[in-house]
């Protein structure tokens, strides 16, 4: 199984960086949600013997905080920000059409399409509302118009 | 660049003198490049510019700098071009040649890409000339013009350091902490303690070790201001933290900055590489025996985490689960410790207050509420940005004047300040000035510093369903009256705006809310009902216009509203049926499209779609839709 020695491998290096103390276990997530894409049960098993806490905390703080995924994600992800600015420029319509031409729900995953449409809570940038996220690029004043031409860049025709 | 140690405060005074007689190219040209700018397109303008820089062999005259953020992010991309202030809105690359050849050789400002009003109205040529500018006074937003957010270099030629030099050759720490206090620098995270108080409870706390931190959790949404200032000026948290140290007693600090924020990240991490690298943060700074070390720790993605006591258990690498206040982290903080959290805009006020002295600050405000307060000043108004101004203004002056009023058509009525835990005031308050006690006492808070006008276009009762979802989703669960309370309330609302409500879930909403406000754990919890009980005190009409006439006055709630196609003006072009999502909309025997109410959505992607110049599309509230029905339209 190479692939899983792969990941140990990974898991270790990352490990080797920070020192046992139980402070350092989020930011073990992060390097770990950054370098392979989500948080696989090993790296949960894994942390707790190395930070000395039980599983079920590992798992507590990879579910409380949304920046950690215990599942792959997808290579392109729509993220519309939800925050206050935008929700009275249209945010709630400009998700409902990205989830409409994606055919995913928000907070969903698309397999097959290798797309996910997420939401954020506020990403700072309240002047330029309502604001998308585009596979890392952030796009301001997004109207409900450009959706369709944004969809079709990322995902082709497919 | 690599630079030696600075050993003492006479290495920092000389290389500091050193760096500020370096020769100035004859023209500098800021482009503002934190996140706003770089979403508008400021990194390919800059991009642009440095190319026809290089084509024109400008190099030695004029200077490109890469600013953090100008505060005007409305109208990024931006530049303002030195001397003479020369202010450029809303660029694109295209523009760029233009520009130099007037401007950067010829000296001359181009009328057609200044800022104007609107179309036909005079040209305003420099910043000073913004109309959004007049009533700011900018101590903090003013430096992000000129400072390069990446070097030490800039901001020491900026005065950097001045402060810390200061504190570290001559006064004791006692009369440091004297100094803020007497300036009457309060707490910028919205609770407004006052932060030389703050500092001499964790000063005369015994304990071995003591901890600072800086909260920059901003999870408000809607308000940016921390993050404008992490990205644009991290060195002067970095050593409002070091003198903060110094005062208090402690060794270590925290920079808590939430995931959100990459770019902030990256830059303050950088500034605390080479910070460290010159010795201004580590063992025995500029040679006074006095040490100090900072750590950049990023948040994971809570809105609870900004709750002091959550954010420290954060810290601690655990879930960001709030506690019981007292005892105050000052008391009891982060590993048991005495631990001193203040707001970014807090530290970044403290290098401040030592360099110009606690009178020049406490001249400037109202009574109880010293020096500047920076807002994020967003939503339907004409100008929207980063905003600093004096202690005192009024809400009207900060929407009409600043704001410069609302967008063309419409009419403001109201302003929503301090976030999910702050309320809606209504028109009739703009005369109240800002500062914490007054806000307070209205039924809102001043918070870290959102501000969202609201105008006649947008539901309040939406809009306070909207932070109710919020604060159901980012509960953190622990205490019933919060989770519970949130997701009662949330309910209500929803029963309201699709058109089910009946009275009694007024009641319900302000007896749910005040228990919540009673009995919450944490404060984010008994504030979590605020926007709901201030739209119940000012703006009950219109809850009761959603219960009693089944009717939204914005014609936002979907429940209450349906949409029709008035045949007089249909051209039955069927652009309508293209856009409908739900194939709600299907051609009729006449030939003219038509909706069925049944599949319909009311997402209103066919009003969108409907030709401007015929119109044919409306919106109904429920009792116009009734009306329409009766006379037999159907």
């Amino acid at each position: 199984m190479k692939s899983t020695n792969n990941l140990v491998e990974k898991l270790e290096t990352i490990l080797a960086t920070l020192p046992e103390e139980r402070r350092h276990l989020i930011l073990f997530l992060h390097r770990v949600q950054q370098e392979i894409g989500y948080v696989p049960e090993e790296a949960l098993s894994r942390a707790a013997d190395y930070f000395s806490v039980s599983p079920a905390e590992v798992y507590g703080l990879v579910t409380f905080y949304s920046a950690f995924r215990l599942k792959p994600g997808c290579r392109h992800q729509v993220t519309v920000c939800q925050g206050t600015a935008c929700h009275v420029r249209g945010a709630p319509e400009l998700t409902a059409e990205f989830s409409r031409l994606l055919g995913v729900r928000p907070g969903q995953d698309d397999p097959e399409r290798d797309v996910a449409l997420r939401t954020v809570n506020c990403l700072g940038c309240c002047a330029l509302a309502p604001v998308v996220v585009v596979d890392g690029e952030y796009q301001g004043q997004v109207q409900t118009d450009r959706v369709p031409e944004i969809v079709k860049k990322l995902i082709g025709n497919k | 660049m690599n630079r030696a140690r600075i050993r003492t405060v006479g290495e920092l005074r000389s290389l500091r003198a050193d760096l500020q007689a370096v020769p100035k190219p004859e023209r500098l040209v800021s482009v503002s490049t934190a996140s706003c700018g770089r979403a508008s397109g400021a990194l390919a303008v800059a991009e642009a510019l440095a190319g026809e820089i290089r084509r024109r062999g400008l190099e030695k005259s004029v200077e490109l700098r890469l600013t953090g953020c100008h505060g005007l992010c409305q109208l990024e991309p931006d530049l303002v071009i030195f001397p003479g202030k020369i202010f450029y809105p809303n660029l694109s690359p295209e523009k760029v040649p233009l520009l130099v050849e007037e401007t950067l050789i010829h000296g001359r400002m181009v009328p057609e890409l200044a800022f104007r009003e609107s179309a036909g109205r005079k040209v305003l040529p420099t910043l000073n000339d913004l109309p959004f500018l007049k009533k700011q006074l900018r101590w903090l937003l003013d430096r992000h013009l000129t400072l390069d957010p990446d070097s030490l270099e800039s901001y020491l030629e900026h005065g950097g350091f001045l402060a810390l030099e200061k504190v570290l050759s001559g006064p004791s720490p006692e009369e440091v902490i004297n100094l803020v206090l007497s300036s009457g620098l309060r707490g910028r995270g919205g609770a407004g303690f006052p932060t030389g108080l703050k500092w001499r409870l964790a000063r005369e706390a015994r304990s071995e070790e003591k901890y600072l931190i800086c909260n920059g959790d901003e999870g408000d949404p809607g308000a940016y201001m921390d993050r404008g200032l992490l990205e644009s000026n991290p060195f002067s948290i970095i050593e409002g933290m070091i003198i903060g140290g110094y005062a208090v007693g402690a060794a270590r600090g925290f920079i808590y900055i939430r995931q959100e924020y990459p770019l902030a990240i990256e830059r303050v991490k950088a500034s605390l590489e080479k910070t460290r690298a010159v010795g201004l943060l580590g063992d025995n700074i500029l040679g006074s025996g006095f040490s100090f070390d900072l750590e950049l720790v990023r948040g994971a993605g809570a809105f609870v985490s900004g709750e002091e006591t959550a954010l420290i258990a954060s810290i601690e690498g655990r879930r960001a689960f709030p506690r019981q206040r007292p005892p105050f982290p000052v008391v009891r903080g982060l590993w048991g410790r005495p631990t001193v959290i203040n707001n970014v805009e807090t530290w970044v006020n403290v290098p401040l207050i030592i360099q110009k002295g606690s009178g020049w600050f406490s001249g400037v405000g109202t009574a109880g509420s010293k020096g500047t307060k920076i807002f994020s000043l967003v939503g339907k108004v004409r100008s929207t940005g980063l905003v600093e101004v004096p202690f005192g203004l009024t809400l009207g002056e900060m929407i009409e004047e600043v704001g410069g009023g609302p967008e063309p058509g419409q009419k403001i009525k109201a302003v929503q300040t301090g976030g999910p835990s702050g309320g809606c005031l209504p028109a009739s308050l703009f005369n109240l000035p800002l500062d914490y006690e007054s806000l307070q006492a209205a039924g809102s808070i001043m918070g870290s510093g959102g501000m969202i006008v609201i105008d006649e276009a947008t539901c309040l009762v939406d809009l306070v369903l909207y932070f109710l979802r919020f604060a159901r989703d980012e509960s953190c669960g622990q205490c019933a009256p919060c989770r519970l309370g949130t997701a009662r309330l949330v309910r209500i609302l929803e029963k309201i705006t699709g058109g089910q409500g009946n009275p009694e879930d007024l009641d319900r909403l302000e007896k749910v809310s005040r228990t919540m406000q009673e009995a919450s754990l944490c404060g984010l919890g008994r504030t979590a009902a605020n926007p709901a009980l201030s739209v119940l005190r000012y703006f009950r009409a219109e809850l009761e216009k959603h219960v009693l006439d089944r009717e939204c006055p914005a014609g936002v709630c979907r429940g209450l509203v349906s949409y029709r196609i008035d045949k007089d003006r249909c051209t039955a072009c069927l652009l309508c049926l293209e856009s409908c999502p739900a194939e709600a909309i299907a051609v009729a025997e006449d030939g003219y499209p038509r909706i069925d109410q049944n599949l319909c959505t009311r997402c209103g992607a066919c009003l969108a779609a409907c030709p401007p110049g015929i119109s044919a599309l409306k919106k109904l509230n429920r009792k116009e839709a009734e009306s329409v029905e009766k006379s037999g339209e159907k």
